[in-house]
């Protein structure tokens, strides 16, 4: 091995284990950017260590107690926090033997308890709701997906200096509230599980949003999403009715990510679920969403399904079918009509109307679009007057559809979106 | 990116041989690091090749090859498919699972050809169907 390997082999084997080695500090040190800033300086002994020494058997438990080490002499030298922490260096300080290598047997056979439960408080603690999603997503990004300021920034269209900033305003209230980074338990674990899966489907939806033009960072957050997913439904209780949400998240994002590859054509032009070639739908995604969807539905049974559980189901309708004729449009629609009810919105009644169109004929569609058409959010957006021309052209009424076309086409700001309904218009002269 | 992980075995050796309940513990405890971390897609050990079959394409023809096989070589005793950021990661994560077998084991690990290598390939396709009848509707 060149010494440049060794370094990459234990860079490589750091970042499997930073996320835990921060969370397990923060549990000690009450501070995620000290946490953070001694996994940092363990990555450095390491490196200055282990090509002469080999990584241990246990890199892990070697690493947390080189970090133990450095927090003992951080907190000993700031006197102004002595006082604060006594009790912390006292019950460091009693760990049997501090050196690498002696202690780190006692110290795995611990970490082996409790890291899991460590990693998830760490997850809790990032997604606190009392931070903005964007400081939340930026936090878990950084801590536990170990990226750097300037990937988030580049993730999120933004510039490094505004990310770093957030993180540390992150950190300072996390601070301030006097976290103590443990997994909440029962009834406050559920209450706080929604701003976790917040964070983690508004990372997915940005990378989904990215276009093959992109910045790599950016298609790359749907990885990240679904590792953080995949990770959660690993941690979370198996058996804690809550944990039904998770994996139907985890499904949502599986299925949703199966077609990344199918949704846009070679000149980059977005491509409508209807008209993918599911040929490249990826099956291991599929079937992998379709695994949680099932836990998650034996889970949640008694519970009628939340909405990441219902809209997992309604992935996995157009997941199942193999060609789009095959789709189980009543199916939908009666899905639809349960996610209204749990997660109420202009869109997702707009969705209903469509789903109710394709499977009960487009008058059942225009009786439900019209109950919405006042609604404000959905005032000037064009999905609905396209939506409503679609119903009207398959009921024959051409004259009525081509003016919800052109309406339609004076609201989209997206050029291929406007080519693409006025085409629609000019069709309804085509015929009778 | 995600990686085939090949685990390795010369059949005949006393690598064939099932492994000890201490190892499988081991196993099954990697593997459930490796699925809380987020990494294992998918997994499974395979059965002996006496339980196997080969089909060989040669010509026009095929011939069908029942196990088990005789000849000494490398066969694939399981297979790993994971997620992760890189090459370094996956052999990181390679390198740290117990070692299950007594003898000498290889474990291989192969990259996926994911959708960016095919863009190339997929650019020479004639433009996908689109502006049907109804579409854009944005029903997911």
């Amino acid at each position: 091995m060149t010494a440049g390997e060794t370094h990459q082999a234990i860079e490589a084997t750091f970042r499997i284990e930073r996320a835990r080695l921060i969370a397990g500090l923060a549990r000690v040190v009450r501070n995620v950017d000290l946490a953070e800033e001694l996994a940092q300086d363990a990555l450095v002994v390491a490196l200055a260590e282990w090509p002469k020494s080999g990584v241990p058997a246990n890199p892990g438990a070697w690493l947390m107690a080189v970090a133990k080490r450095r927090a003992i002499d951080a907190l000993r030298r700031d006197k102004m926090l002595r006082r604060k922490h006594e009790e912390i260096v006292r019950e460091l300080d009693s760990a049997p033997d501090e050196t690498p290598g002696g202690a780190a047997e006692a110290i795995a056979a611990a970490m082996d308890d409790d890291l899991g439960d460590e990693l998830l408080g760490l997850i809790f603690t990032a997604c606190h709701p009392m931070l903005s999603p964007e400081a939340r997503a930026a936090l878990t990004l950084r801590v536990v997906g170990g990226l750097t300021t300037d990937e988030i920034a580049r993730a999120f269209l933004s510039n490094e200096a505004t990310i770093a900033q957030r993180i540390v305003r992150a950190k300072k209230a996390i601070a301030k509230a006097g976290s103590t980074f443990e997994t909440p338990r029962g009834a406050e674990r559920a209450a706080r599980l929604p701003s976790v899966l917040e964070v983690v489907y508004l990372i997915f939806n940005e990378g989904y949003a990215a276009t093959a033009g992109d910045d790599l960072v950016r298609p790359a957050l749907c990885l990240e999403a679904q590792r953080l997913g995949r990770m959660l439904a690993g941690l979370m209780p198996e058996n804690a009715p809550e944990t039904a949400e998770v994996l139907g998240l985890l499904a949502l994002m599986e299925i949703q990510a199966s077609r990344l590859t199918a949704r846009t054509g070679p000149d980059g032009a977005f491509i409508p679920l209807t008209e993918q070639d599911r040929a490249r739908w990826d099956q291991l995604l599929i079937r992998r969403g379709l695994d949680a969807l099932a836990r998650a539905e034996a889970l949640g049974k008694d519970l009628g399904g939340g909405p990441y559980v219902l809209q997992a189901a309604l992935a996995a309708c157009h997941a199942r079918a193999r060609r789009a004729a095959d789709t189980d449009w009543p199916r939908i629609a009666g899905l639809y009509d349960r996610l209204r009810v749990v997660a109420p919105s202009p869109v997702v009644d707009l969705n209903r109307a469509i789903a109710h169109s394709m499977a009960f004929g487009p008058e059942a569609g225009l009786r439900l679009v019209d109950e919405i058409a006042d609604a404000a959010a959905l005032r000037h957006y064009a999905p609905l007057p396209a939506a409503r021309g679609d119903f009207l052209f398959r009921a024959g009424r051409l004259a009525e559809a081509r003016a919800e076309f052109e309406a339609a086409a004076a609201l989209t700001r997206n050029g291929r979106e406007r080519a693409f309904l006025l085409a629609r218009a000019d069709a309804c002269d085509g015929k009778p | 990116m995600r990686v085939m992980v090949f685990i390795k075995a010369t059949e005949g050796s006393k690598n064939a041989e099932p492994p000890t309940m201490e190892a499988f513990e081991a196993m099954e405890k990697f593997t459930e690091e490796l699925v809380n971390a987020g990494v294992m897609v998918a997994g499974a050990g395979l059965k002996s090749t006496a339980e196997s079959k080969r089909i060989v394409f040669d010509g026009p023809g095929h011939t069908i090859i029942d196990g088990p096989f005789t000849e000494a070589r490398e066969i694939v005793a399981g297979f790993s498919i994971w997620e992760v950021k890189d090459m370094d990661e996956a052999v990181a994560w390679a390198t740290r699972g117990p070692k299950v077998m007594s003898g000498r084991s290889e474990i291989e690990i192969r990259p996926f050809i994911e959708a960016a290598d095919m863009a190339e390939m997929l650019s020479l396709e004639p433009e996908a169907p689109q502006g049907g009848t109804r579409g854009k509707l944005g029903v997911a």
